[in-house]
């Protein structure tokens, strides 16, 4: 259903319809003992399981010259909605990633856990354990609805709670419900007998034209980045009281470097709809990219190419269509920013909440710092639950004011580096895995980080900026995972070593940013912004965050919208 | 075979019937399968007749055209795919391979060499064609005056070393004597047009080629006269490579050692040995002789009767580390060491083993000193350096220059002290590249490839002693022997000790390699080994005897040998109806046929 266009369909597109609804030949793959991967079609299939064939890139050559395949190993992605889990759960997560794979847990931008390192002939057992965690992988990547994902610090206001169960409302109903997953990993015996079969009513044999990414943001916290959602809903509240939400549609990062024709979009926000009305404007939503998205094209193929393709006049009228009443016209909202709440904080209860800063989002043990061995300590104490955030953080949430000090004293013992004591600038910082693991990356990204930081932190300490709100995100490559697009700084790796570097999206994730110095080094990187911080350190306004300024300034012209992001500054 | 074909002359006349026939009768077996491949290959060449005499017809490169690709994205593998079908159907003999699946070393032989490659950040070849890459790029790359080729570069414009790889394949071919038969084209993201362009101007070259591509000098002629080389005159080959295959974490250190016999006449048959001359370490000979009190200088009159200084004799004319019971005798009466004289006793044989191992001369001279012990004394009592044998890994039809090994680098630790096996850390620690190790060939032919090469072999190889296998493999390749082939591997670990896992999948992946069952015995909480999967795969294995297949046993005597010999007898058991002793009885007539042939140590 491409509007009667008679173009040539993707490769992705015909295995999805051979496919038997997502099974292929994954079990035999699985089961050939010969090799640690799998065919390339098998793999592409094993996405929309929340599975990703990799390997350690670091030994590719070496096994190479070896004779040896490389070193293969599966990233499992765990659906997670709204990033919470309970202690259970995440003492089963840390058995899993330590006896399994690469021992560490790594929390990603849309809240959920990645497990890295899984060996072939683990991954049944793993899956079956995450399985018995009650919880699962299924559609946590592929051509499908992803990790819903919500604004964090539910306890902090009353409408938490209710936020979080729309959240996974959403994610529950827009499940794929092939038995497949059932059949693959847990045996074909499927947890619930009386279950749907073998139909995907919502999104037949060929899925989605790819990946779909909703969230639900609380103003004026913009956690999650609600405007890079493919459909993006914003909770309007009064009081304790929820109205309903504005509806965002068509926000996406991925680009590809010289592809003009890709780029970064914020969501436009087209209306809005109260909460009874979620999952039907939410399915017409899906129902419309399902059957225009563009089938031939996966670099075209995101949902907010469909909008700017056929305007947004026409993907008003053709919802309008599909909805039983029209949507509501969209309410004020404020965003004030996008970063966490860190630290603790008492909520109405007298319960406490802390937010840790998790650089990277990488949990693991390592001379300095003991991420995995604490957090297991803790779980065993702990009574409350914990959330993992869109900003790659962790909040240990409803702590009982009895707890708090024997928290403090794990943290402490395992040496859990404080917040506090970074510079804004860390705290802030996001970035995807890149190498060694990820196939996509083109450049260094988890590991470059705390380097960059060290060496900016200098000139912060210099310039009197430490405690300066600044936004800066690392990717390895376009694609998007880090959210890049939004860092007041942001650097998209281009090749080892080189990176694009981007300035002036805004603090609260209303702004994109744009291309500053293309393909440039650590120390170009460097070089470039010193003198730019340097004149923010003196010349700033009163309450003028660094995104701005350089827009004030003119180091960077403001992007007004995606198609705009390529234009000349 | 003659009288079979007597009156079936086919289109031949009768005067060319006479005198194939009489050619053939004259043809050794080896001489028979070369021809049989040489006609195959001559046949590709359109009736036009080779300059000078032939070397050995290959299957695949001999004449056609190979068609290369390095690829990180998939772009340039899409590229090739699409080229291949595009020659395929206009009637070209062509072949195509990714170039971390190409053997470097083939390019010797090839005549018209297509490359599609991209580059990869920046000016990085893609990590499939660094192997390649860095062959065409070494100092010790061969000269290619008659080859040519033609390169197509794919890469992005924003990246400043737009293309490099391309680039760098193109000035390398022609530095290296090769002829270009187009220009390279060198293509950014939008690489459609480019690309098709290049091609049209390859296709309208060939037609004008084609004839000339056929009767250029086919490359490497053996030599017709029969080696010099022998276990008492080996060839000094030089080495050519020694890779790791085992992955650094592993408990073993495996090295594919490859060395060349390039021009020495000699010539091997899967299943053969290869005689290795080692020396001994230097340091071990500086220990020995400061342990005996002697010095390097000292002169003595060697095994062959020369007179040599007493370092050099230690080090490359005797035996030093292998205590035989000749030694101890000898030793004992001079040490006049009670101990010693009582462990020699008859009765004591157990206690002599048990004192021996772990033990090595230097051990005993050390433990028990001799005063006044002169050089020429010392000597007698050691025996001349055997060579070692190792099984070769090679085909002379795949690679015909060179011959392979796989050898286990044997070092441990025994009495607090460091051992290391003589030949294995020769071969691995002290043969530079480019020097030479003195070596001959062992003939084997209790272990050889069955006559048919529509025959189906069974090949049960865990560790090193899949070394003959990966041999039979490139033979059976080569030669485009159509029978299928079964495979059973082991080691400790999956992820350490695949040895040969890229070459094995892509066996695997062409057809030649049928099945491949592997077993590691340290992956799992119970260990597992080669004799299970042959149970597991009981059914299987019993139909494929009674399709005539050959069954092959490579590797260790001691337990290896045995658990597969009893598990391949309840296959008969448990498949066959058969009784144990029948099961047994059977094995013993395979055996005797031919058919089940063992090369354990």
């Amino acid at each position: 259903m491409t509007d009667g266009k008679n173009q040539r369909l993707a490769a992705e597109e015909t295995l999805k319809i051979n496919s038997r609804y997502l099974r292929g030949t994954l079990t035999e793959s699985l089961a050939d003992p010969v090799t640690g991967a799998i065919p390339e079609d098998d793999a592409k299939l094993l996405k929309f399981h929340g599975v990703y064939l990799q390997d350690d890139r670091d030994v590719r050559q070496e096994r190479l010259r070896r004779k040896l395949e490389p070193a293969h190993g599966y990233l499992i992605r765990v659906r997670m909605p709204g990033g919470v889990c309970t202690p259970a759960q995440w003492l089963r997560l840390d058995d899993l990633a330590v006896r399994y794979g690469f021992p560490s847990l790594r929390i990603t931008t849309r809240q959920t856990f990645q497990f890295h390192g899984v060996p072939k002939r683990h991954l049944k057992t793993v899956i079956a354990g995450i399985n018995a965690a009650l919880l699962d992988t299924i559609a946590a990547c592929g051509d499908v609805n992803r990790n819903v994902v919500c604004h964090n610090n539910p306890y902090l206001s009353p409408l938490h709670a209710e936020l979080h169960a729309w959240a996974r409302r959403l994610s529950d109903d827009f499940l794929p419900r092939t038995r497949a997953y059932h059949e693959i990993w847990l045996d074909g015996q499927p947890l619930d007998p009386t279950g749907p079969g073998d139909d995907e009513p919502l999104y037949g044999k060929t899925y989605l034209p790819r990946k779909f990414k909703i969230g639900i943001a609380l103003p004026p916290g913009n956690d999650i980045d609600v405007l890079a959602q493919d459909l993006g809903y914003i909770a309007i509240a009064e009081g304790g009281t929820l109205h309903g939400f504005n509806v965002a549609v068509g926000g996406g990062m991925g680009t590809t470097h010289g592809d003009t024709a890709t780029y970064p979009r914020l969501a436009s926000v087209i209306g809005f709809c109260p909460p009874d009305r979620l999952i039907e404007v939410t399915r017409h939503v899906l129902g419309i990219q399902r059957d225009f998205g563009d089938r031939g094209n996966r670099k075209h193929a995101r949902f907010k190419y469909t909008l700017d393709d056929r305007g947004l006049d026409w993907f008003r009228a053709e919802l309008e269509r599909r909805l039983d009443e029209p949507l509501a016209e969209a309410r004020p909202f404020e965003f004030h920013d996008n970063a966490d709440p860190l630290g603790w904080h008492q909520d109405d209860q007298g319960l406490w909440h802390l937010t840790l800063a998790v650089p990277s989002g990488r949990l693991r043990d390592t001379g300095d710092v003991a991420w995995l061995t604490a957090l297991r300590e803790i779980a065993r104490l702990h009574t409350g639950d914990f959330r993992l955030t869109a900003n790659q953080n962790l909040t240990i949430s409803r702590v009982t004011p009895g707890l708090q000090p024997d928290i403090e004293k794990l943290l402490d013992h395992h040496r859990i580096p404080r917040p506090e004591s970074w510079s804004a600038l860390r705290q802030r910082a996001i970035s995807c895995v890149a190498f060694p693991t990820c196939g996509l990356a083109m450049a260094e990204s988890e590991r470059w980080l705390p380097r960059l930081l060290t060496r900016l932190e200098t000139v912060l300490r210099e310039t009197g900026l430490e405690q300066a709100p600044i936004n800066l995100r690392v990717t390895g490559c376009p694609n998007g995972c880090g959210r890049p697009f939004l860092g007041e700084i942001g650097l998209v790796g281009k090749a080892p070593g080189r990176y694009n570097l981007y300035l002036g999206a805004a603090l609260n994730g209303s702004r994109l940013n744009r291309l500053y110095r293309e393909a440039v080094t650590e120390d170009d990187v460097v070089g470039e912004l010193t003198p730019i911080l340097r004149d923010y350190a003196k010349r700033r306004e009163p309450g003028e965050t660094f995104g701005d300024f350089v827009i004030r300034l003119g180091y960077s012209a403001p992007v007004r919208e995606g198609r705009d992001f390529h234009a000349p500054s | 075979m003659a009288t079979h074909m007597s009156d079936t002359g086919g289109p031949l006349t009768p005067q060319q019937w006479q005198t194939l026939i009489s050619l053939l009768s004259s043809l050794t077996p080896d001489q028979r399968r070369w021809l049989s491949g040489f006609v195959a290959g001559f046949s590709a060449l359109d009736g036009a007749l080779p300059l000078s005499a032939p070397g050995p017809a290959r299957q695949e490169s001999a004449a056609g055209i190979t068609l290369l690709y390095g690829s990180q994205t998939g772009n340039a593998e899409q590229l090739a795919r699409r080229f291949h079908d595009h020659l395929v159907q206009a009637g070209q003999s062509v072949r195509l391979e990714s170039m971390a699946g190409y053997k470097p070393a083939q390019i010797k032989r090839e005549r018209l060499l297509l490359i599609v490659v991209s580059t990869h950040g920046e000016g990085e070849p893609p990590d499939n064609a660094q192997g390649f890459y860095t062959f065409l790029h070494n100092t010790r790359a061969p000269r290619l005056e008659h080859l040519r080729y033609a390169v197509l570069g794919l890469g992005d414009s924003s990246y400043e070393h737009f293309c490099k790889t391309g680039r760098d394949f193109d000035e390398r071919l022609a530095a290296l004597g090769a002829e270009a038969i187009a220009e390279r084209v060198d293509c950014d993201i939008d690489y459609e047009a480019g690309a098709d362009a290049w091609f049209e101007q390859i296709l309208a070259r060939l037609s004008q080629i084609r004839e000339a591509v056929g009767t250029v000098v086919m490359g490497g002629g053996p030599s017709s006269e029969a080696s010099r080389h022998s276990r008492k005159n080996p060839f000094p080959a030089p080495l050519l490579e020694n890779l790791p295959l085992t992955a650094p974490a592993s408990s073993k250190d495996i090295r594919h050692i490859a060395l060349s016999i390039a021009d020495s006449g000699l010539r091997y048959t899967p299943g053969d040995a290869l005689g290795i001359v080692p020396g001994n370490r230097p340091e071990q000979v500086d220990e020995l002789l400061k342990a005996l009190h002697l010095y390097h200088a000292d002169t003595v009159t060697g095994p062959s009767g020369a007179t040599l200084s007493l370092e050099k004799a230690l080090l490359s004319e005797y035996e030093i580390t292998t205590v035989s019971r000749a030694f101890l005798e000898h030793y004992a009466a001079l040490a006049a060491s009670a101990r010693l004289g009582a462990l020699l006793k008859p009765d004591q044989r157990g206690e002599l083993q048990d004192w021996l191992r772990g033990r090595e001369i230097l051990d005993v001279v050390r433990e028990y000193p001799v005063t006044g012990l002169k050089g020429q004394q010392f000597v007698s009592l050691l025996r001349r350096l055997p060579p070692r044998l190792y099984s070769i890994a090679s085909s002379g039809m795949a690679d015909p220059d060179e011959v392979h090994l796989t050898v286990a680098v044997v070092r441990y630790e025994a009495h607090g002290v460091s051992r290391h096996g003589v030949a294995s850390t020769f071969l691995a620690d002290r043969v530079e590249m480019g020097g030479t190790v003195p070596v001959y060939v062992q003939e084997n032919p209790n272990f050889r490839l069955p006559s048919d090469p529509a025959t189906p072999v069974i090949m049960i190889g865990p560790g090193t002693g899949v070394a003959p296998f990966r041999a039979f493999l490139a033979e059976r390749e080569a030669t485009g022997a159509t029978g299928r082939n079964w495979l059973f591997f082991g080691d400790r670990r999956f992820d350490h000790d695949f040895l040969y896992q890229s070459e094995w999948l892509a066996y695997r992946r062409k057809g030649l390699l049928t099945r491949i069952d592997v077993a590691f015995s340290r992956d799992t909480a119970e260990k597992v080994y080669v004799q299970h999967r042959i149970l597991e795969h009981a059914r299987t294995l019993y139909a494929w005897l009674e399709q005539g297949a050959h069954v092959y046993v490579c590797g260790d005597a001691a337990r290896m040998a045995p658990d597969v010999h009893a598990a391949l007898c309840e296959v008969l058991v448990r498949e066959g109806g058969r009784s144990p002793e029948q099961a047994q009885e059977e094995w013993l007539a395979l055996k005797a046929g031919k058919r089940y042939q063992r090369d354990v140590y």
